[in-house]
């Protein structure tokens, strides 16, 4: 009988090596006679277990790792025989930390093959297009509207909502936009989906189409995801071959097309405005708003522009209902969050779950605190914009307004852990550097507050009229919170002053900050 | 990577170019191509891509440097990207850059005399839980350590 082994395709698997493992269980099984299938998937998202392999049994997968090439042939042979393997995990689907979440998004991903509709379709894809094709454009701005879905990007804003005022603006023509610039440091949720399960993005998008009456859509994805790239571009082939894509989509009267841009290396394309100039062919410059993309979005035509995960998000709930995605979470923030833990962590990678999860519970108990074994000191949550959060705010639920009212965000979802090696202050001034290098210059404060910054931080680095210059830096802050015109200036300030606030033992002249450390 | 590229040829440029201008907002996908083909955005391919689209040259010229990715010039044969970005910081990214600029000679976002190695930091490639990480050449490199990094640099050099 022939073995089927699942080994990863995503670019963090290949990063530690799953190409040449699979590679090697080619040769390992050829040179044996042993008949195998290898069949390449997503992740599964349990990144200190990478590469893993997994065996198709009778109780299901069975998981093995970390696999080295070195491993490969022995653990050939406990698969033919017996399955008993240092490397051994037990079922896949029992392992606790991958039991632990909800997977409603990523409940695919690591799973299927992300090349094939088929697959797919097996593990229960394109249901929630078969659905929606059953109802009107209003049924479906309803079940958005009603499972609470905000948008995944960062802004947290309701995707029924944006929907419905594209659904009702008229125009000759109406754009489904996918940012896939996920320039956020320490998230990686974007790229995971659509490498592990580039349908569900697809499907997400024509929903979107059929609901506002787009027929075209574009994928905006970063050129730092060549794997993802590659990945999507396979996918739209693949759903257009099956007649997922095109003219009468699924045998109705719809039509929706997809296709990829590549982004060129600018973070600020990531704000919506900045990322649909790009499309358009210009620098990423941001606009002002109004008018809304909603309103006058690509190529001035009202546009639906949402995040990957807003996207991979709405087949489950056409699926399965709206009712049962709102049960998910607290508050204002419904559904679950694929969080993605990163940076200094022993147990890296993406955990999908409700909202409510505490920011401690994440670090300590999911995470496993740091991989260098020293104490936990500040947490960054929601990429470079996002707050440093010190442990005396781990009891933090994961919530929109939980962390807003810490003077912190979720953003994206990624949450980056930092050691007590950390210096604060090289952190602030890491902030103020970012913010410079990537400012798309339009406004005054990002582009000009982000350079004095950098300045100012040295300067209080060096030791130099530390008070007078803090006070610079905060009022700088101010300024950029309240007079830029995207996130990129009015966000920075939060790393900033969250350094500030939980850590100013770091500011100072070096002397001070070492005794501090000690 | 660089000894694959095309030498700058006006006729296959203008191929390039006419292959994509008919595309909604092709300037990017353009210039990409461009650069695919000829490892850079050779400057006499500015006022053409601006012809072809019915656009000025400064708008062109605009686009190409606005973005981090479009090179004026080729880069070296193999390009090493470090990611800087805060996952990879945490991770002891710091020290793994100052060690890569101190064996090849060169900092970050240059190349080295001989050509060979262009070295440059990269805000994020996705790879945070596997960090600190890099790209050589399109292939990317996960969980570096010291002998990772020194493996990667010779690698490039030779």
């Amino acid at each position: 009988m022939t073995m089927r082994i699942f080994i990863s395709r995503d670019a963090g698997a290949v990063a530690v090596g799953a190409d040449d493992v699979a590679l090697a269980f080619e040769q390992a099984a050829a040179n044996r006679g042993v008949a195998v299938e290898i069949v390449r998937t997503g992740s599964r998202g349990l990144y200190w277990l990478e590469p893993m392999v997994e065996l198709a049994t009778a109780q299901g997968r069975v998981a093995f790792g970390p696999v080295t090439v070195a491993d490969v042939v022995s653990l050939l042979d406990a698969m033919a025989g017996n399955g008993r393997h240092g490397l051994r995990l037990g079922v896949t689907d029992e392992i606790p930390w991958l039991k632990r979440q909800t997977r409603l998004t990523f409940a695919r991903c690591g799973v299927i093959d992300p090349r094939s509709v088929d697959d797919y379709r097996a593990h229960g894809g394109y249901k929630g297009l078969e659905r929606a094709l059953t109802l009107t454009s209003d049924q479906i701005l309803a079940d958005v509207t009603t499972s609470g879905l905000r948008g995944r990007g960062g802004a947290g804003f309701p995707t029924g909502i944006k929907w419905k005022t594209v659904a009702q603006a008229s125009a000759d023509r109406k754009y489904i936009v996918c940012n896939a610039d996920e320039g956020d440091s320490g998230t990686f949720a974007d790229r995971m989906i659509m490498e592990g399960d580039p349908f569900v993005v697809i499907e997400g998008m024509t929903i979107a189409g059929i609901t506002v009456g787009a027929t075209k859509g574009y994928i905006y994805i970063r050129s730092e995801y060549p794997h993802a790239v590659e990945a999507m571009n396979a996918a739209i082939a693949a759903a257009r071959r099956a007649g997922y894509l095109g003219k009468r989509i699924g045998g109705s009267a719809h039509e929706f097309d997809l296709e990829v841009r590549v982004g060129a290396g600018a973070y600020v394309c990531g704000e919506e405005t900045s990322l649909l100039e790009s499309l358009e062919g210009r620098r990423g410059i941001v606009r002002a708003k109004p008018p809304l993309p909603a309103h006058k979005g690509l190529f001035g035509r009202p546009s639906v522009i949402n995040n990957v995960l807003s996207f991979a998000a709405i087949p489950f709930i056409l699926d399965n209902g709206a009712k049962v995605y709102a049960d998910f979470g607290m508050g204002r923030s419904r559904g679950t969050m694929p969080i993605q833990l990163a940076g200094n962590i022993r147990y890296g990678g993406l955990f999908e779950t409700a909202f409510g999860v505490t920011l401690g519970e994440l670090v300590d108990e999911i995470g496993g605190g740091t991989f260098t074994g020293r104490p936990v000191r500040a947490v960054q949550v929601g990429g470079p914009l996002g707050a440093y959060f010190p442990r005396a705010l781990f009891d933090t639920p994961f919530d929109y307004e939980a962390f807003a009212a810490r003077d912190g965000l979720i953003g994206h979802g990624g949450v980056v852990v930092f050691d007590d090696s950390v210096d604060m202050a090289k952190q602030a001034r890491f902030a103020m550097e970012f913010c410079a290098v990537e400012s798309c210059g339009k406004c005054t404060p990002c582009r000009i507050g982000s350079t004095r910054g950098v300045e100012t931080i040295s300067k209080i680095i060096n030791g130099e009229r530390v008070a007078e210059n803090l006070a610079v830096v905060e009022d700088l802050c101010n300024t950029m919170k309240f007079g830029s015109l995207c996130a990129l200036g009015g966000f920075t300030p939060y790393p900033v002053l969250s350094a500030l606030k939980h850590f100013r033992e770091d500011f100072g002249p070096a002397p001070a900050r070492l005794q501090a450390a000690e | 990577m660089t000894s694959g590229y095309e030498p700058w040829d006006e006729a296959r440029g203008a191929e390039i170019i006419a292959e994509h201008a008919a595309l909604e907002g092709a300037t990017l996908v353009i210039l990409h191509a461009l650069q695919e083909a000829f490892g850079y955005v050779p400057e006499p391919a500015i006022p053409m891509v601006a012809q072809a689209l019915n656009l000025s040259r400064a708008e062109v010229h605009g686009v190409f440097t606005f973005y981090h990715d479009f090179r004026k010039q080729p880069a070296g044969r193999h390009v090493l990207k470090l990611c800087r970005a805060e996952a990879c910081q945490a991770a002891g990214g710091d020290a793994l850059a100052a060690r890569a600029e101190a064996k090849l000679g060169v900092a970050l976002g240059n190349t080295t005399a001989d050509e060979r190695v262009t070295l440059e930091p990269i805000y994020c490639l996705g790879l945070c839980a596997t960090a600190p990480s890099a790209m050589l050449d399109g292939r990317v490199v996960g969980r570096l350590d010291e002998a990772r990094i020194d493996a990667l640099v010779a690698e490039a050099q030779r």
